[in-house]
């Protein structure tokens, strides 16, 4: 069970890279679905045996992480029609290294930290503050709005790596409530890219900074 | 039940703007729903304050848990709270039913509707300030009256003064908000609980009570208008339509007030300090407020300052109490306290009459402007008269309520030139009282000069009539009052006599009655007689008149042939012999021509007297901070990423340090 978990631990890893070196936005969409995908999986593995309310929260967070909320991405995609983040504020290369020094940093300081005995021995804590620093970085170095929705979305994917190590004890209500804040918050996002669009012409986002006084 | 009775009422207060909302902005049945909802809420909230006067025992606290992790929904009505929700009912619905006819919709399509909206909100957010019994429920009654407030400042948005004042009052509200955090946290630190109005319990050390009055007088005072912190109030007052410059002043002022009332209750027995800096604070915005009211030129402007003169004479009366309480002295607490609460009634009335009947003017003379008014009198009959009662009562003068009132405060003062214990010279502000009044009278002598008598200086002006009954209703309604309450001021010092128990501690046992110190037969006595002696004087002087009529011609002018308005003695005329008496304080601004030739051009002289405290202080030291702070800015950059890694600095900073 510890190893499956792992395995996708790693792959969760793998696409966090994946989406700080790639510049094409759709194929980012693509990743940060799969992401979520393998994300709903998990509570399935950890909880060992089906109950219905694990279930539940699994099939819930598969539809809303991997088609409802990349749906709204896309559609925001053709309203503005753009294909590509140029001119990152980081470059690619410089970011996706970042990101492995991050890892590598969030490796070491789960190694650290007074872990429970069970919690040791996965992925977990690694790979969700690793997850986090991802969405941090896609959120300070990118420049699309849009890139910043999923910046949004990488955080709260590693916040939802952290909730595992609490299955048995949070609520599931919490959690469907986490995805509904998500949903919310993406649906708010992408109405304010049609908005951005319209009003500037462009998603770039450092031309907000021209309303800040 | 007497409470949820109270609640439910204040609810549909609250709601009177809302089905306005929905209708067309063209029609004016919004605006009559408005009114029937505010009046019917109003008397149903005044037949329950009378039932809850009458039998108390009815009346029980609410307290219900509520959603939120801090705060109970907890709500109860006393009899000093009755002595606040009176004005706030009463001109709630006198208001609204000027309104009708001073804003109406179909004349203001594109703020009416708003302004409705919030004065139920204002209503009923002063209610539940009253009525509130724990601090994050009053915290939240407070913002709303506070919002409230700021939009209704801020009704005609499209005048660029309209907008700075309304600015500025957001600002100072908001620090007065922030206080407040501050008082309420701290008395959670010091009680434990958010519960509130109880006296502090013995174990609260006297640095944390003593850091509770400073902040909560801060906060208050803020609300209350006390110099030097009534910065927001005079544009604000100006600036808002006169309905809600009514409200503003004849209430919601005292929802400060209240507060201050309520601190100085924190301690059963507290330092003298306490009561000497409210005294002394009163003094001051008593003074102060009086001699700027008196330069004036703008009418509302003047009402505005002298409303920080009556919260000066109020608030003197409170601190007279404080002391009272510190040294145990019944007599000062019954006729400190009680003065200033029975001021609080009165100039919920008289403050708000004046500035209805300052609305009438500006609805008929499209000007607030003293220099370009005149001659009203004859076309404005009945709103001079009105004019002349509340002007009246407000200079304190009987047999009018306002002379009650101060009377009262005055008899307290001279309890303390007896005293022993070094406290005599508390007496001293007694002939400050004194001096405010003189200078009231004088201010107002102006006021009712410039603006009543002599002939119009403008065409507006010249073409003035009295508004219309509705107009009217509620400026009779508020007169009867003044009246009614300075001939029979029996009615009133029961119910002071028992706030005014409510708020003493215990410690001081019986407090007795304001009718020991001062019969009251001789007061209605004496204002009956001056009654009869002014009407019998009007008789007269109407028969005089009608027997031998009056002949009109022009003003001898030293042999001018051609006499214009402009000749007249001004509003500013009148004043300038007090505006340079008191030039040392108020700094008056100056622009006279230079005259050195003998056929001199054409010139202007102009005159004004700016607020010290913000005109010359705190607006120019803003200024001065935006130009040399200007290093600060690169912090405020712009991009939105920025800001993010903002947030991530201060989350690993506070991991670092927690």
């Amino acid at each position: 069970m510890v190893s499956l978990l792992n395995a996708l631990l790693v792959l969760v890893l793998l696409l966090n890279l994946f989406v700080l070196g790639t510049s094409r936005i759709s194929a980012l969409i693509h990743a940060v679905a799969l992401q979520g995908v393998v994300l709903a999986s998990m509570p399935l593995i950890v909880h060992g045996h089906l109950v219905l309310p694990t279930a539940l929260i699994a099939i819930v967070t598969m539809l809303v992480k991997g088609s409802l909320i990349p749906q709204m991405l896309f559609k925001g995609l053709r309203d503005a029609q753009i294909k590509r983040e140029v001119e990152p504020i980081i470059g690619f290369m410089p970011t996706t290294l970042l990101g492995a020094l991050g890892t590598a940093a969030a490796i070491g300081l789960a190694a650290k930290l007074p872990l429970a005995e069970g919690h040791a021995q996965t992925l977990i804590v690694p790979a969700a503050l690793s997850t986090v620093f991802t969405g941090f970085l896609l959120l300070t170095s990118r420049i699309k709005a849009i890139t910043q929705a999923i910046g949004y979305l990488v955080l709260e994917n590693g916040i939802f790596i952290f909730g595992l190590l609490l299955i048995e004890a949070v609520p599931f209500l919490v959690e469907l409530g986490v995805l509904l804040d998500l949903f919310v918050g993406i649906f708010v996002t992408s109405i304010i890219i049609h908005h951005i669009n319209r009003e500037f012409a462009s998603l770039d986002t450092r031309r907000l900074s021209a309303l800040k006084e | 039940m007497i409470t949820w009775w109270l609640l439910i009422s204040v609810g549909v207060i609250a709601v009177s703007g809302v089905p306005g909302l929905l209708l067309s902005r063209q029609s004016d049945l919004g605006q009559r729903i408005a009114a029937v909802l505010n009046v019917i809420g109003s008397a149903s909230g005044g037949a329950a304050l009378v039932l809850q006067h009458a039998h108390p025992e009815l009346s029980r606290a609410i307290s219900i848990q509520w959603a939120l992790p801090v705060g109970r929904f907890a709500v109860a009505a006393d009899d000093l709270g009755l002595i606040f929700l009176v004005p706030i009912l009463l001109i709630s619905a006198l208001g609204s039913i000027y309104g009708l006819t001073y804003w109406l919709q179909r004349e203001h399509v594109g703020n009416g509707r708003k302004l409705r909206l919030c004065w139920g909100l204002l209503t009923a957010g002063m209610a539940m300030v009253v009525l509130a019994r724990d601090g994050v429920l009053f915290l939240m009654a407070w913002e709303v009256m506070a919002l409230a407030a700021f939009f209704l400042v801020a009704t005609e948005d499209n005048k660029p003064e309209v907008r700075e004042a309304a600015w500025v009052y957001l600002v100072a509200t908001h620090v007065g908000t922030l206080s407040l955090f501050a008082f309420f946290a701290l008395l959670r630190y010091g009680t434990g609980s958010f519960q509130l109005w109880s006296a502090l319990p013995a174990s609260v050390a006297p640095r944390t009570a003593m850091a509770l009055f400073i902040v909560g007088a801060v906060g208050f005072g803020l609300k209350a208008g006390l110099m030097p912190l009534h910065v927001w109030l005079p544009g604000a007052h100006a600036n808002a339509p006169s309905h809600v410059s009514a409200i503003l002043s004849g209430v919601m002022l005292k929802a400060g007030l209240y507060g201050l009332v309520r601190v100085t209750a924190l301690l059963p027995n507290p330092p003298a300090w306490w009561g000497v800096t409210l005294l002394v604070a009163g003094v001051l915005s008593a003074v102060l407020g009086i001699c700027f009211a008196t330069g004036q030129r703008d009418l509302k402007r003047l009402l505005a300052y002298s409303s920080i003169e009556n919260v000066g004479i109020i608030t003197l009366g409170l601190g007279l109490a404080t002391l009272g309480r510190s040294l145990n002295r019944a007599d000062w607490v019954v006729l400190g306290l009680g003065g200033a609460l029975l001021h609080v009634l009165n100039h919920g009335l008289f403050k708000p009459l004046l500035f209805m009947g300052a609305g009438g003017i500006l609805h008929a003379a499209h000007t607030r402007q003293m220099d370009l008014l005149g001659g009203l009198g004859k076309r404005m009959p009945r709103t001079s008269v009105l004019f002349v009662i509340g002007a009246v009562a407000i200079s304190g003068l009987p047999p009018l309520n306002g002379f009650i009132g101060e009377l009262f405060i005055y008899l307290g003062l001279f309890r303390t030139v007896t005293s022993t214990g070094g406290w005599g010279w508390v007496g001293l502000a007694a002939p400050a009282l004194a001096l405010v009044g003189a200078i009231a009278v004088a201010s107002f002598v102006k006021l009712l000069g410039a603006v009543f008598a002599g002939t119009a200086r403008s065409a507006h002006a010249a073409h003035a009539h009295d508004p219309d009954t509705l107009m009217l209703l509620p400026m009779w309604t508020l007169a009867g009052g003044c009246l009614f309450i300075g001939v029979v001021p029996l009615f009133v010092i029961g119910v002071l006599d028992r706030a005014v128990a409510g708020w003493a501690p215990p410690t001081l046992g019986s407090l007795g009655t304001i009718r020991n110190y001062v019969s009251v037969a001789w007061l209605t006595a004496t204002a009956i007689a001056l009654l009869a002696a002014v009407t019998l004087g009007a008789l007269m002087l109407t028969w005089w008149r009608v027997n031998k009529p009056v002949r009109a011609a022009g003003t001898w002018d030293c042999g001018y042939a051609r006499p214009t308005a402009r000749m007249q003695y001004s509003g500013s005329s009148l004043s300038q012999m007090m505006v340079e008496l008191l030039e040392w304080v108020l700094w008056p601004r100056r622009k006279s021509p230079k005259i050195d030739q003998v056929f001199a051009a054409p010139t202007d002289f102009e005159s004004d007297v700016p607020d010290v405290v913000l005109d010359r202080g705190l607006l120019p030291s803003f200024g001065f901070a935006g130009r040399t702070l200007t290093w600060a800015r690169a912090i405020q950059r712009g991009p939105v990423q920025v800001y993010l890694l903002y947030v991530l600095g201060i989350l690993i900073l506070l991991l670092l340090f927690a």
